[in-house]
Order: C-alpha cells, then sequence, then structure tokens
C-alpha cells in the first residue's frame, strides 16, 4: 500500500466515522472496530501523567454496542447533536498497523439551538486492515481539556 | 445580627421567610447571589472541613496540590518535616495566585510572579524583592517585617489518607464532625488500602452547588432517574440498604447491597424497568466483593461539597465547587488501590464507564441541576418538598427517603442563619 492511498484510506475511514456519528447512526458506530479493541476517550493531562481512567473504557466491540444500547435505552440527556470537523491524519508508522494521529473538534448544537465548540483533541489510532475493511484495534481520544460541559453522551 | 443578613433575605420584597421545618427549600436560595457570598464567608470558611486532596499525591516535602475552598483558592503542601500546610493561594502583597499550576512536586517555596514576594513551604512570607530599594532609592518602610505576613492559613486534618482543611477554629474535629457511623463507613472504602488517583476530570455543572449536594445525598432518585441501574439491577430500592446520617445532619453514607430478590415487582409499570435489556458485554459488571460485605454501591458524603463511592469496583470522590450561583466545577478523582493487581486495576477501568461525565449512571446527574434551575427560574418564592421519608434527618434502613437531604439543610441553615 503506498503512502497517498494508505492516507486517503485513513482519511476516508475517518469522515466515515464522524458522518456515523453526526447523522445518527450510532448503531453503526461499534462496527469501525475490531471485536478486540480499546476505545479510550482520556485528556491531554491525564495522558501526558500516564493515568489510564478515562471517562470512557471499552475493550470490545460489544461494550461499544452496549453503550449504545444504553443511550438509546436507559440514558436521559436532552436532545443534541456534534459535528465532528476531523483534520488529516498524520502517519506515524505503517509497517504493520497503521498508526496515526488525527486532530479533530467537535461542535455540540442543543435542542434549544445553543452552539458550543465542545471538545478538541486528537485521534490516536491504531488501525488495521480486517479482511479489506480499515478498523480500530485502538482509538484513544484524547481531548485538550480535562474540563466537560454538563455531559459526555454521544461517541466523540 | 449580621452585617449582610439584610442582602441575605433579598428576595422576594419584603423578605421571605423560610417555612417552618425542614421539608420546604425555597427556590431562592439556590438564585441569590448574595447567598453565595454568604456562604463563602459561612459555610466554605465556616466550621466545615473542606477537602484538599489525598496524602498519597502530595509524598514528599515539596509537593502540592491547588484547590478551592468554595471560591477561595488554596494550596496544599508537604512540609519539610512530613506535616502537612494549607494555605490561601493569594500573595499578601497584592492578591495574585501564588501557585499558577494545578500541582507541583519538590517546591523549596513559593514566589509570586508579580513581584516575587517568596513563602516557605507553610505560607509564611520570607522575603519581598527590593526590600532595601535599589542604589539606596525606593524599597519598603524601615519599620517593614515579613514576620506575620502571608495568606489567611487553614487548620488542616487527614483522616484515611484524606486531607481536608478548614478556616475556622470552632470546627470540630472530623470524628465527631461526621459521628461513628460515617467514620466507620469512611474507613471501609478508604482507611485498609492507599487510595491512588489514577484519572482526574471536571464536569461543569449548569447549576447552583447546592442542587449537587442535594443530588448525591437523594437516596430517592437513584434508581428513578438512572435507568441504567435499575435496568442492570445495581440499584433498586428494593434492594437491602439504607441511609445513615451525621448527628450533626450534614453528612452521609448510603449502602446498597447485592439483589435478593430475582424478580422484582417494585417498579412494574414505571419508565425505569426494563427486564429484557442485556450487556451484550458483561464484563462490565464483573465485580469483586473485595470488602466481603456485599455492598454494590455506598455513596458517603462530608459537608458540605465533598464524596467518596464505591459503585461496584468503581471507586471515585466527587467534589464540587461554585462557579457562581448557577455555574459549579465538579471534579471527578477517579481511584485504585496502589496494590491493585492488573486484573482488578482493568476491572476499575472498565467500571469507571458508570460514573463521570460520561457515565451510565452518573451523566443524568450532570443535567439534572439544569432542569431545575430552569424550571424553577421564575419561581424564587415558591419551595420544593421534602417529606419523603418524613420530616426528620434520622438514619434510616431504607433509601426511599430524604433524610440527607433534609440533614444538608439542617446544618446549612444553622451555618447561614436562616
Amino acid at each position: 500500500m503506498g503512502d497517498a492511498e494508505t492516507l486517503l484510506r485513513l482519511a476516508a475511514l475517518n469522515t466515515a466515522y464522524a458522518r456515523t456519528i453526526d447523522t445518527d447512526r450510532l448503531e453503526e458506530w461499534p462496527d469501525f472496530f475490531l471485536e478486540r479493541c480499546i476505545y479510550r476517550v482520556t485528556s491531554a493531562e491525564n495522558h501526558r501523567r500516564g493515568q489510564a481512567a478515562g471517562i470512557v473504557y471499552a475493550d470490545s466491540r460489544a461494550m461499544l454496542a452496549d453503550r449504545i444500547a444504553a443511550l438509546r435505552n436507559a440514558n436521559i440527556f436532552e436532545r443534541q447533536c456534534y459535528r465532528h470537523i476531523v483534520g488529516m491524519p498524520s502517519i506515524l508508522d505503517a509497517a504493520g498497523d497503521i498508526v496515526a494521529e488525527t486532530s479533530f473538534l467537535v461542535v455540540r448544537t442543543l435542542r434549544d439551538g445553543r452552539m458550543d465548540l465542545f471538545v478538541a483533541g486528537a485521534y490516536l489510532d491504531r488501525v488495521r486492515d480486517d479482511g479489506g475493511v480499515l478498523r480500530f484495534a485502538e482509538r484513544v481520544v484524547v481531548c485538550d481539556s480535562s474540563r466537560f460541559d454538563t455531559l459526555v453522551a454521544i461517541p466523540l | 445580627m449580621p452585617d449582610d443578613a439584610a442582602a441575605l433575605s433579598f428576595h422576594p420584597d419584603p423578605s421571605p421567610a423560610w417555612p417552618e421545618g425542614l421539608t420546604r427549600v425555597p427556590y431562592w436560595v439556590y438564585q441569590d447571589p448574595a447567598v453565595l457570598r454568604a456562604e463563602q464567608a459561612r459555610v466554605f470558611e465556616g466550621p466545615v472541613w473542606n477537602y484538599l486532596c489525598l496524602e498519597s499525591e502530595i509524598p514528599n516535602p515539596g509537593d502540592w496540590r491547588a484547590t478551592h475552598l468554595g471560591l477561595m483558592p488554596v494550596v496544599t503542601v508537604r512540609t519539610e518535616d512530613g506535616g502537612i500546610a494549607a494555605f490561601e493561594n493569594r500573595c499578601a502583597h497584592r492578591g495574585s495566585l501564588i501557585c499558577l499550576d494545578d500541582a507541583g512536586s519538590g517546591a523549596k517555596d513559593f514566589t509570586c510572579v508579580y513581584h516575587a514576594w517568596r513563602y516557605d513551604l507553610c505560607g509564611n512570607l520570607k522575603s519581598v524583592a527590593f526590600r532595601h530599594g535599589v542604589n539606596g532609592k525606593g524599597g519598603m518602610p524601615k519599620d517593614f517585617r515579613v514576620e506575620g505576613r502571608g495568606p489567611r492559613k487553614l487548620r488542616v486534618t487527614t483522616i484515611c489518607g484524606i486531607v481536608f482543611g478548614t478556616m475556622s477554629d470552632d470546627t470540630p474535629d472530623i470524628e465527631t464532625f461526621l459521628g461513628p457511623e460515617v467514620i466507620g463507613r469512611l474507613h471501609r472504602v478508604a482507611g485498609n488500602r492507599r487510595l491512588e488517583v489514577i484519572g482526574r476530570y471536571t464536569e461543569v455543572l449548569p447549576n447552583n452547588w447546592k442542587l449537587y449536594a442535594e443530588n448525591v445525598r437523594d437516596t430517592y432518585h437513584a434508581s428513578l432517574l438512572h435507568m441504567f441501574f435499575a435496568t442492570f439491577k445495581i440499584t433498586r430500592l428494593s434492594q437491602p440498604g439504607g441511609v445513615m446520617v451525621s448527628p450533626n445532619g450534614g453528612s452521609h453514607v448510603s449502602a446498597t447491597y447485592a439483589p435478593t430478590e430475582t424478580v422484582d415487582r417494585a417498579y412494574d409499570g414505571m419508565r425505569s424497568v426494563d427486564d429484557g435489556f442485556k450487556l451484550a458485554d458483561p464484563s462490565l459488571l464483573d465485580t469483586v466483593d473485595e470488602n466481603g460485605d456485599g455492598i454494590r454501591q455506598q455513596l458517603l458524603t462530608v459537608f458540605p461539597n465533598f464524596v467518596i463511592q464505591q459503585t461496584h469496583n468503581a471507586i471515585a470522590v466527587r467534589q464540587f465547587l461554585p462557579r457562581g450561583t448557577s455555574e459549579t466545577d465538579l471534579n471527578w478523582i477517579y481511584l485504585g488501590y496502589a496494590d491493585d493487581t492488573p486484573e482488578m486495576r482493568t476491572r476499575r477501568l472498565k467500571q469507571l464507564n458508570l460514573v463521570g461525565p460520561a457515565g451510565f449512571v452518573s451523566m443524568e446527574d450532570g443535567c439534572i441541576g439544569g432542569f431545575v434551575e430552569r424550571g424553577a427560574a421564575a419561581a424564587s418564592d415558591e419551595t420544593a418538598i421534602l417529606e419523603m421519608g418524613g420530616t426528620g434527618t434520622e438514619t434510616q434502613d431504607t433509601r426511599t427517603t430524604e433524610a440527607a437531604v433534609r440533614g444538608f439543610w439542617k446544618l446549612w441553615r444553622g451555618m447561614v442563619g436562616h
């Protein structure tokens, strides 16, 4: 796989990921991950200190599906949506799993129309070609801030 | 009569009387900026124990951590002799913050960046830059003394590796402040093993801090608002449990035991029930009974604004600090024990999905206070009702009660003067 092709495939993965969340097709979101995977939402401060506890921690695709099931069936929060703006991936290593880092912004729009720059950060990814489909073996969402407004319901 | 009594009773005109007893709370108490000012003086700087940090965060001399007493910035420091000192994070000269970061280690002293006034680890002023002037000109008056100058100091106590501080000489020792029931349960979660911070997040709540103080003491709402709890039988009011309230009313501990009934009918027909809902990855709730007592969840408060919780194997401290009448910083400090096995640590990381800003169980608490703020926006003179479980503040063997919420108001009113 050439560098340009890898870059393009990663960029396509990221935009598909973002579009799935932003268009509320959350049930499809776990499919972006391998069955055994790591999905973690942390902050730059916790990441730098090596503190492992995230506000979200999943080590299986099934746990991601559970999170969506909980959001749909159990959790109470006001209607809101995200708009992800995802940067161009920096490919750090492509010898085995693709190791990449990608900046992102999320604008959150609440039911009453209020819009906030909700999160800025970087995805630290390990991506594997799973039978011709790129999936995340690991996606660590490193938020620049450790402060979160009200709640983080929808995946980042 | 206190100087600001008139300001306290600002709303409406003429001033309202607080209804008799502990079963009503007027909404102006969450809305009035004068109340927040009074709370700063009489609650946060009053006869209470404020959470400062964990001992394990400042193990060596010169290690320090910054936090707040209400609105007041404070620094907590491990001193040269191994003791712990705490002082207001405010330079005695012009009021600038002395420490700018959240934490540091190995400090020999603290120097204000503004004019380089320098303090020792206990917050005593040691030197003043250009005190004797430059080239014989300027400088402080000859009779200026550094002795006795410095930011205000706190009295510090530690219990179970947790450091608390107070500004008041009248604060009783923490054992008396909390009483034997709460102390016993504090030992249960924090007294036997060394706590270690494994993550730290802040949730910005769109509400007055007291709405959160009530929420954490409100054992009635847990399985009604938090549907995840009920659905997965983490806690239901029909599970055994109860609430203990400290003698002064202000602090509490609630416990929920593992369910005993296989079929639960108490919630039939209510929103928060879906017995068919199963986890695809049940390892989330794979729980080890670390204390051998069957307590699935323990929530413990220390008045005014500290919580330590155990939910299955997730352990966390919550500290909530006012940032204004209708904004509160909820600081989540995720914990493990220093001697955790790797397997137990991973279990804690997974179960911490239950708590925090994205927590399956906690996320609703982030927004519910805002719903009250918005619902009661024009209802300053109306009151909330607190009659569940009677009118008192006594320990009860049920969680279908608002006893601990009434207890909070009992102590708060005694301090603030209503």
